[in-house]
């Protein structure tokens, strides 16, 4: 099917686009790789009256390291970061997720922040950025505010973006050489994650474990190394406390199974 | 800035397959319509408009992108390339050639978006591994071959070795 009709709005600068986005509020979409909201638009399941282009600003398309953290702007693509040579020694745990999202084809257009604003609950930058807790930093015609991955996703695509507000960056805390891990089961390479794992070692027996595809938004825990039967007991007590997100592809029960299986080799590798 | 309000036809100058072309496009249109509509460029072919089937894959700016997933006025300024540019006096090139020797097609309607994911791979990759073509074919549908022939095609025009 084919969008409706709609403005299109293209802005030269981040103070056209807030401006423009103050005027048509909850009215307008900001359009940043269109992978999401091109295929919602074009299935009718999201009727705009303007989209407001954010693919093209050059404001928005830096890759930069800032206290500690990499910092990538609202029009970096999946492809642009992954090509980039800070993400592997800055932030290495995304740089093993990224490949995992969609497919070669859309991680050309589709951008960082772009996922994170859409904020599926199996998506893989979402749960990167709140393992790592990291921030969004939101900017509107009444100024600049940045939340933290926990304030910034509330649910299942839902976020605490007011209707006037747009990301202009993400910003991931570097775990430089901290030992990490990543797992993720979809029905094939490329599809959404039915079930995604990632670990981040944040102590000699402490780990921070995040989830995707198991609650409405990512779920962190941490988690204390042991013996193999410490960690399954720990592992069962997790699976209890997801909220028990489910859809066409797996039941709730079938998504705390593959937690049970995936989720021992993964806590082994952030260990080693 | 720019402004196209509902039913206003932009015109779009951009660069397809070597030669520059212009067209007028309202902002609904995709970009995957203006192609095959106001281009001409009917090897766009237009399967899910959802970005999964992959049929309507594309070379833009260097990169393959799914046209249905963009707007023809997007692509204002552009270098596009699609399937046509593949074959421009009629003579296939290496990767058509092994595609039609290894029958890595059968209604040939997801073909022109997979040889132009390859482009794309291996512009950046001229000696891919298997796995990474296996990865590239794996963001296109195709209802006919069951894929192993794709796979053993590309194998085949990169470096001979089709299992
Ligand atoms: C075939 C296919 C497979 C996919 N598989 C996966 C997968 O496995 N994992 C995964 O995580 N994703 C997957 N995706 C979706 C992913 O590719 C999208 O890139 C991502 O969800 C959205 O990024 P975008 O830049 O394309 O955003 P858009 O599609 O342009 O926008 C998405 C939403 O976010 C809003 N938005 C975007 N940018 C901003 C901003 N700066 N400020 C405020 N709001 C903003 C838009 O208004 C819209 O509501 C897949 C997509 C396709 C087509
Ligand atoms: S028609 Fe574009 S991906 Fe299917
Ligand atoms: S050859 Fe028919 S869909 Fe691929």
């Amino acid at each position: 099917m084919k969008p409706r009709a709609f403005t299109y709005i293209r802005p030269a600068t981040i103070t056209e686009a807030v401006d423009a986005l103050s005027h048509y509020g909850e009215r307008a979409r900001v359009l940043a790789g269109g992978q999401s909201l091109m295929a919602m638009m074009n299935f009718r399941l999201v009727e705009v009256d303007a989209l407001i282009d954010i693919s093209r600003l050059a404001e928005l398309s830096r890759i930069r390291v800032t206290d500690g953290a990499l910092e990538v702007g609202a029009a970096v693509t999946q492809n642009q970061l992954l090509l980039s040579p800070e993400l592997k020694s800055h932030v290495p745990l995304l740089a093993e997720m990224l490949p995992w999202v969609g497919h070669f084809q859309t991680r050309n257009r589709g951008t960082v922040c772009g996922s994170i604003a859409h904020a599926d609950p199996s998506s893989e930058i979402p749960l990167a950025l709140a393992l790592l807790g990291g921030c969004v930093v939101l900017q509107s015609k009444r100024g600049t505010r940045t939340l933290s991955a926990d304030q910034f996703q509330t649910g299942i695509l839902s976020t605490a973006r007011a209707p006037d507000e747009m990301i202009v960056a993400a910003r991931f805390p570097a775990n430089g050489k901290s030992g990490h891990a990543f797992r993720e089961t979809s029905r094939r390479h490329g599809d959404f994650a039915i079930v995604g794992i990632a670990a981040l070692k944040t102590g000699a027996n402490t780990l921070r474990l995040g989830f995707g595809g198991v609650s409405s938004r990512p779920f962190i825990s941490t988690l204390e190394g042991g013996n193999a039967k410490a960690v399954t007991d720990e592992i069962e007590k997790l699976v209890w406390q997801f909220d028990g997100y489910e859809d066409m592809h797996a039941t709730s029960r079938m998504r705390r199974d593959l937690v049970r299986r995936m989720a021992p080799a993964l806590i082994e590798e952030a260990f080693a | 800035m720019t402004t196209l309000k509902p039913g206003d036809l932009a015109r779009i100058d951009l660069t397809l397959n070597g030669e520059a072309v212009s067209g007028h496009a309202e902002p609904r249109m995709l970009l995957a319509d203006f192609l095959r509509e106001k281009c001409g460029a009917t090897g766009v072919h237009v399967g899910c408009e959802h970005g999964v089937c992959g049929c309507c894959t594309i070379v833009m700016n260097g990169v393959a992108v799914r046209s249905c997933l963009a707007l023809a006025v997007q692509a204002e300024g552009a270098v596009i390339e699609t399937v046509e540019s593949l074959a421009p006096d009629g003579t296939l090139n290496a990767m058509q050639e092994a595609f039609r020797k290894h029958h890595a097609l059968q209604c040939g309607f997801c073909t022109p978006g997979i040889l132009m994911s390859l482009i794309d791979l291996l512009r950046r990759n001229p000696k891919p591994e298997r796995e990474e073509i296996v990865h590239v074919v794996g963001g296109h549908l195709c209802r006919c071959t069951g894929y192993s022939n794709i796979i053993d095609a590309a194998m085949d025009a990169i470096n001979g070795t089709a299992k």
